[in-house]
């Protein structure tokens, strides 16, 4: 039987409906497994043991007295520590926010809270989200749980530690270049990125403006969607879109660029994937991107100048508080001419067209997540094939494009390698359609499941 | 330090990693050699713009995606 601290929130919900489990009780078992684990694991900055505890008991009142406040009724969420709440420090995992607390709550925090989530903690990140592997933070490394020599994946990796070891039911990231996709990938669970825009950053320490998105980190697809729903707020949730027959989805394969660079053993359970959904009825056919490898020259040219200016008043005056890789980065965005900023602008707009172009007459373009398994902590290369490449190159290089773009993303476990670590499948939606992306999750999860 | 005058990228390389010196930041030099290859494949793409050229397809004009 599954313990209560790894049920999805389908099941959660159903049980506490039931009075067979509280909020309470839900609550200590997350707590006991943080109290367990997380020495090792870092995933967590902030816990918030006491807020937690008596917003779990209200909940259980609530419930007693008739009044369900909404699908996370109940339900432990924990928040990448660089979105506010409010009366807690957001230290975006730096020195450099020292004592800053937060006076109000973000806008996705309140609506969590109004769709009765109970804040369990904030969570280890990359510092200031600049990073992929969650090896530069002010509070230490977050560990991967099934091998703790490696990174979980970043910068959203304290997030999905807490969601893969039950020391939450999900988490809510951020990603920029695949933030929230690449650390669900290393470690098994469930990564959405929702188009560009469809969330509000308000509350939310920002790493590159145009291309930040938030978005959960859960167990399941079904978990995904309800808490997406929440984050919507106010906004009719509606109905969820019909679920399509396998025999009735079709997927766009690229090549070229995003497929040429994969670890074998990522190749390998991504090409069972495709074999597992085809067997189903599921069309897959290849299509083109043909401007896909100028895409880190086009992220680069975006993404380092953004950062750069939100910690330029920082930079002159605590340069010393930043981890070192990250002030370099920082830093070396600073020397970005306006004119290269301008024509990544222009190659954006030449991709977001291209990705348009693969989804006509698709449902979703399908690829995998990461092209390596979660790396050794402390590497700055990998070993692909024959070739040497960059870490930070290779865990970026299938999921920033869809941050220039905008297009919803999403990634689903795809089984683990020899050495049982987690491979990813990712998604790839329509713009403003992400609960039609959403609806082919579905489909895929319980073909790969 | 004499740097180059003009604004091509070996130029700018050589100004940035300069001051990147001057500021005490000299481990950004080859930081700064690898993003001036980066923008150089940037600026070498076929969408970018030259006053002397034709004019190219609209990017948003997906006839010429076909």
């Amino acid at each position: 039987m599954t313990e209560p601290c790894l049920l999805s929130i389908t099941d959660l919900a159903r049980r506490m409906a039931a009075r067979e489990i509280s909020s309470v009780e839900t609550t200590r078992t997350c707590l006991d497994v943080i109290a367990e684990r997380d020495a090792e694991l870092r995933a967590f900055i902030t816990v918030l043991a006491d807020e937690a505890l008596a917003a779990a008991s209200q909940a259980d009142a609530d419930l007693a007295a008739g009044r369900r406040r909404g699908p996370l009724h109940g339900v432990p969420i924990s928040l990448k520590d660089l979105i506010d709440v409010a009366g807690v420090p957001t230290t975006a995992a730096s020195r450099v926010r020292a004592g800053v607390i937060a006076t109000h709550d973000a806008a996705i925090v309140a609506r969590l809270r109004r769709a009765g989530a109970v804040i369990i903690g904030k969570c280890n990140l990359h510092e200031f989200a600049f990073g992929t592997t969650g090896e530069e933070s002010a509070f230490g490394p977050t560990r991967h749980p099934a091998d703790p020599s490696r990174s979980p994946g970043g910068s959203s990796g304290g997030s999905a530690v807490s969601v893969v070891t039950g020391m939450a039911f999900a988490s809510i990231g951020t990603d920029t270049g695949g933030s929230i996709r690449i650390p669900a990938a290393a470690c098994g669970c469930v990564g959405l990125k929702p188009t560009c825009g469809e969330l509000p950053l308000g509350g939310i320490v920002p790493l590159s403006r145009s291309l930040d998105h938030v978005g959960p980190l859960a167990r399941t697809v079904a978990d995904a969607r309800l808490i997406l729903e929440a984050l919507h707020g106010a906004r009719p949730a509606g109905r969820a879109p019909d679920r399509p027959e396998p025999a009735a989805l079709r997927l766009g394969l690229p090549g070229d660029y995003l497929m040429e660079t994969l670890d074998d053993a990522v190749r390998g359970r991504f090409e069972r994937a495709l074999a597992a959904l085809r067997a189903t009825g599921v069309r897959i056919d290849d299509v083109r991107l043909p401007h896909a490898s100028s895409t880190p020259a086009v992220y680069l040219a975006v993404q380092l100048p953004e950062a750069s200016a939100y910690h330029a008043a920082t930079l002159e005056r605590q340069p010393g508080d930043y981890q070192p890789g990250v002030r370099q980065r920082l830093e070396l965005g600073r020397y970005v001419l306006a004119e290269d900023y301008v024509r990544a602008q222009r190659g954006r707009e030449v991709l977001r067209c291209e990705v348009d172009a693969a989804l006509g007459g698709r449902d979703a373009l399908v690829l995998p997540t990461l092209p390596i398994p979660a790396p050794q902590l402390g590497a700055q290369t990998v070993q692909v094939g024959s070739r040497t490449e960059s870490i930070r190159a290779m865990m970026l290089r299938l999921t920033q494009l869809f941050n220039l773009t905008g297009h919803p993303a999403i990634s689903l476990p795809c089984g683990t390698t020899a050495d049982a670590l987690p491979c990813g499948l990712q998604l790839v939606g329509r713009i403003n359609r992400t609960d039609g992306l959403l609806a082919v999750a579905h489909v895929c999860e319980e073909i790969l499941r | 330090m004499d740097t180059p005058a003009d604004n091509t990228l070996s130029a700018w390389i050589a100004r940035t990693a300069a001051d990147a010196i001057r500021r005490g930041l000299g481990q950004l030099v080859p930081l700064i050699e690898s993003l001036g290859s980066t923008m150089a494949s940037l600026r070498s793409a076929d969408w970018n713009d030259d006053a002397r050229s034709a004019a190219r397809p609209d990017p948003r004009d997906r006839e010429h995606l076909r």
